[in-house]
């Protein structure tokens, strides 16, 4: 029986959350008040134009069609004309992808290499220094917005001490981690509460675990007992955490991007909406959502790697 | 028998465990998190409540004699921005609005989430099916992004952000409470309800829902943190409450561009939502502490 | 049946001896004096049986002796001293020591399988990690002496279930695996924990027998807990009971069996279900005393049927009761066996 047996299932799955999404955007667009020929042309309405975006997304014609030619244009990769850039929305969009994803990952990796050793240290010495003054680091850090917390840090390493730059993504890959430090990090805090929280109590409820003294019974020695079996076994149910709460990383990607001055899809979203340049923000909006649809594939292909009973369904 | 000067083996050892074992903890100090937590956030509701009490100006009276005075100065706590204006009484009166904004949206989307989730799991079948579908929908999208495209549709107000904080964050709710329903359902006393005869209402509200609570009332608070940091977030991108309000995030905003000189105009708003923030998750983990003790 | 050393009897080697062992853990409710003063010695190739009521202790005795109990809340004293080792206690042992001596000479088998293993590491994994850990062998040879170990153990097709996982095993399949990984590296004492009470009950007689059969070809010596004395008295040569953190009574199979001299270990008997048996079982009344509020004198004076007033006062010890090596913590034992003859004689004479 494959690890994987579920996959096909989780495809199928995959794909009508994606039309689901689709869908949803597709609305995001109905919702204007008012004549969205009207909205979308802005200081550009002439009457041409809009009787040309009439046609363009069928407003005279029935919901369905609607969403036919919607999906239609889709798929050519035509996500609408933004106004505002005069070009069309995937180029406007294609050019601000890669900072985002960049920081994405960045974040991702930093999150990790932040909350693993805190959280499973603090669960090894449960009630320690480590854990306590963790718990209270990051019981603060999470009442942090994001925003805020980049600008504080903007204020103390970039200001006062001139460590890193206050904005800008910098060039080449070096030069990207170095911009890129303080807005990945300002993200990866806020999101290591969760996994600090989640991987310590794995941690402790791991250490109880009988199998753990099994390892011990054959004299093997504790560091290795604890990177086995512990730590092995603890990381399992950080995964899922990991996984759920990307899609809140990736909000605070928007955020940071905002204080940090980065060209990225965050930055893009928030200017096109004061610009009302409506395809682009639609454009944007179903882009984040397929980010998440494919990391959240992503972090089930790892959890399955990983745990062999995954692929199984065992259970109630 | 023991001799009487010397302790036997049991009493050394006694003595050794016991000092380790501690004391009993009081209730009151098993409950220090929870009692922390509602403290502080009673201060913050006092605060806000109080504020025409507390400072004599106005979040618009504009000291045009003293802009971008530092904390301490001349009469103002916590200083003024660049327009002269106190920040110490724009946080307490912008505080109205991010607050209300924490119980507003939060008390609506937890009783919304929760009955729907409560539903969708004690039916099952095809309404059980359709809802989590949804719900899986709406959590394909970062909240975020969503809120901001449905604040942008509908126009950047206050208002239309409490429109799309219900409209997208009843899932978890519904998440969470779903969960729960299925695996209750299957506990005794549901099964005993239902074969005393009790509808699938008085089952769901007056069995289910009692015992299975604690999860979404610990989740509201950590939801309520989220919400508050979304509506500053929203403040801070301009969509959300429109200058001249004091609210929170646009004061942040505000102060954005004076970092380099005067950092506490965007310092101080921050430091009001920290407060509020570690108010609503102290009391999130002493319910947790308390709720799941009383589980075991 | 009994153990190899039970035609020997007294004349093998004391293996390990443990003195006035205490356990103390402290806890938020007080400190639970889990183990109050055990002594007991298991002998070369012996077979040692722990039976006792659920919370007696018996666990909390082998896993001190192991050195498995959790170190944040754990307070011990006494001695335990494995003999082949030196006769220095290996009690509060650093690290190292204990962790030469786990595997190679003492070895432990919990009560649920399904917990006791790994689930996300294949069972080959698990063996292989026991199989090296005190033997510097290639990987072939690991490989070897693992699929070795599995099929002494009765696992069908061992080459093939090495890459399973532990749910895809059956409850007494788990078992066997768990006794291979305890003997990969030859112990010399292996502590068994309720082995067959989260099994069903053919699956149970399978499991001693393979563990008495382990035992006798290998010649090591077993200390079997249980509370479930019908076990007990089929595998071992010789029997501790346990109640409330004490050794209660302690003696050959023999002994115990055919003159128990405790009254607890006599209601242990008593329950025991006869074949034919009609009417109500009989079973003991009320329940073991707490462990964080020790009472004064004898800890089953509540529960026993000959108590008297002095029992709560007297400051309890094991007495001998005249057989060999047979030992029992009640000062009435011979008042309460004339009793008991007088009785049987009235019984004999009124049916008669």
């Amino acid at each position: 029986m494959s690890r994987f047996g579920s996959l096909p299932r989780r495809l199928v799955h995959l794909v009508i959350v994606l039309f689901g999404i689709t869908l949803v955007t597709f609305f995001l667009l109905r919702l204007i008040p008012g004549d969205p020929a009207l909205a979308i042309l802005g200081s550009s309405y002439t009457h041409t134009r809009a009787v040309a975006i009439d046609n363009f997304l069928g407003l005279n014609k029935p919901i369905w069609t609607q969403y036919g030619l919607f999906m239609g244009r889709l798929f050519h990769g035509n996500l609408g004309y933004s106004f505002f850039y005069n070009e069309p929305a995937t180029t406007v969009i294609a050019q601000h992808i890669a900072p985002t994803l960049f920081l994405v990952v960045y974040s991702a990796v930093l999150a990790a290499l932040i909350s693993f050793p805190i959280g499973f240290g603090a669960g090894l010495h449960r009630g320690g220094v480590l854990d306590q003054s963790s718990r209270i680091f990051f019981t603060l850090s999470f009442a942090m917005p994001a925003f805020w917390l980049g600008i504080i840090l903007i204020l103390l390493f970039s200001v006062h001490v001139h460590a890193f730059p206050i904005s800008g993504f910098g060039s080449g890959f070096i030069g990207h981690l170095y911009y890129l430090f303080l807005p990945a990090l300002t993200i990866a805090l806020g999101f290591s509460t969760v996994l600090v929280r989640s991987l310590r109590s794995a941690t402790i409820a791991t250490l109880q675990a009988e199998f753990v003294d099994t390892a011990r019974m054959k004299g093997i020695r504790w560091p290795l007992v604890l990177w086995r079996h512990v730590f092995r076994n603890a990381i399992l149910a950080v995964v899922a955490v990991y996984g759920v709460n990307l899609a809140y990383l990736i909000s605070g990607t928007v955020l940071v991007e905002n204080v940090f001055s980065l060209p990225g899809l965050g930055t893009l979203l928030v200017s096109s909406v004061s610009d009302r340049d409506y395809p682009v923000v639609q454009g944007v909006t179903l882009l984040f959502a397929v980010i998440i649809v494919a990391i959240n594939l992503l972090t089930d292909i790892v959890q399955a790697a990983l745990d062999p009973r995954v692929g199984q369904e065992i259970g109630a | 028998m023991s001799t009487a000067w010397a302790a036997s083996p049991s009493e050394l050892l006694m003595r050794a465990a016991t000092k380790a074992a501690g004391r009993r903890r009081s209730p009151i100090r098993r409950r220090a998190t929870l009692i922390a937590g509602l403290v502080l956030l009673g201060v913050a509701i006092l605060a806000v409540l109080l504020a025409p009490v507390l400072v004599s100006q106005n979040p618009t009276t504009i000291d045009a004699a003293h802009p971008l005075a530092p904390p301490l100065a001349a009469g103002h706590l916590l200083g003024t921005d660049q327009y002269g204006r106190d920040i110490l009484a724009r946080i307490l009166y912008g505080g109205r609005i991010d607050l209300a904004i924490a119980f507003g949206a939060t008390s609506v989307t937890l009783v919304g989430g929760t009955f729907i989730g409560l539903v969708a799991g004690y039916l099952g079948g095809r309404v059980d099916s359709v809802l989590m579908r949804l719900v899986d929908l709406f959590f394909a999208f970062p909240f975020l992004v969503l809120i901001i495209a449905i604040v942008a549709m509908l126009g950047p107000s206050i208002f239309n952000m409490f429109i799309a904080i219900w409209i997208t964050s009843w899932v978890s709710y519904a998440r969470i409470m779903r969960a729960q329903t299925v695996v209750a359902k299957k506990q005794q006393y549901v099964l005993a309800a239902r074969a005393l005869g009790y509808g699938p209402l008085r089952v769901m509200f007056r069995h289910i829902l009692p015992n299975t609570a604690s999860a979404v009332i610990i989740f509201s608070m950590v939801d309520a943190v989220g919400n508050i940091i979304l509506a500053a977030s929203l403040g801070f991108l301009g969509l959300g409450a429109q200058p001249p309000s004091p609210e929170w995030g646009a004061m942040i905003s505000d102060g954005q561009n004076y970092i380099l000189s005067s950092w506490w105009l965007a310092t101080m708003p921050g430091l009001a939502v920290v407060f509020v923030g570690v108010a609503f998750s102290l009391i999130g983990d002493g319910l947790a502490d308390l709720l799941r003790a009383g589980d075991r | 049946m009994t153990g190899a050393a039970g035609a020997a009897g007294a004349a093998a080697a004391p293996l390990l001896t443990v003195r006035d062992l205490r356990s103390y853990l402290a806890t938020s409710q007080g400190v639970v004096r889990a183990v109050d003063g055990v002594s007991l010695t298991v002998h070369e190739a012996e077979v040692l049986g722990i039976v006792g009521e659920s919370g007696c202790g018996k666990t909390v005795t082998c896993r001190t002796i192991m050195g498995l109990m959790p170190a944040a809340t754990l307070h011990a004293s006494g001695e335990v001293i494995y003999h082949p080792h030196g006769e220095r206690s290996i009690l509060n042992a650093r690290s190292a020591e204990l962790e030469a001596l786990r595997g190679a000479h003492l070895a432990m088998i919990f009560q649920d399988p399904m917990t006791a293993l790994n689930p996300v590491r294949s069972i080959g994994d698990q063996l292989l990690e026991a199989v090296t850990s005190h033997a510097k062998l290639s990987r072939a040879e690991a490989r070897a002496r693992a699929i070795g170990l599995l099929e002494r153990v009765g696992i069908p097709a061992p080459a093939r279930r090495m890459r399973d996982y532990p749910f895809q095993f059956s409850g007494g399949m788990l078992q066997r695996a768990l006794i291979a990984i305890a003997l990969a590296s030859s112990p010399r004492l292996l502590l068994a924990d309720e082995p067959t009470t989260s099994l069903d009950v053919i699956i149970q007689d399978q499991i001693l027998s393979l563990l008495l059969e382990l035992q006798q070809d290998t010649g090591m010596s077993m200390i079997l807990v249980s509370h479930d004395l019908a076990v007990i008295t089929e595998v071992c040569d010789r029997i501790v009971v346990m109640y409330a953190g004490q050794v209660v009574e302690e003696g050959t199979v023999a002994d115990i069996i055919n003159a128990p001299k405790h009254p607890y270990t006599q209601a242990l008997l008593d329950a025991l279900p006869q074949a034919g048996q009609r009417g109500q079982l009989r079973s003991i009344r009320g329940s073991p005393p707490s462990l964080i509020d020790v009472p004064d004198g004898c800890r089953f004076a509540p529960r026993c049927r000959y108590v008297t007033d002095d029992c709560r006062s007297w400051d309890t010890e094991l007495i001998a009761t005249g057989d060999a090596e047979h030992t029992a913590r009640c000062w009435r034992q011979h008042e309460i066996e004339r009793a008991e003859a007088w009785q049987q004689e009235q019984q004999g004479s009124g049916s008669a």
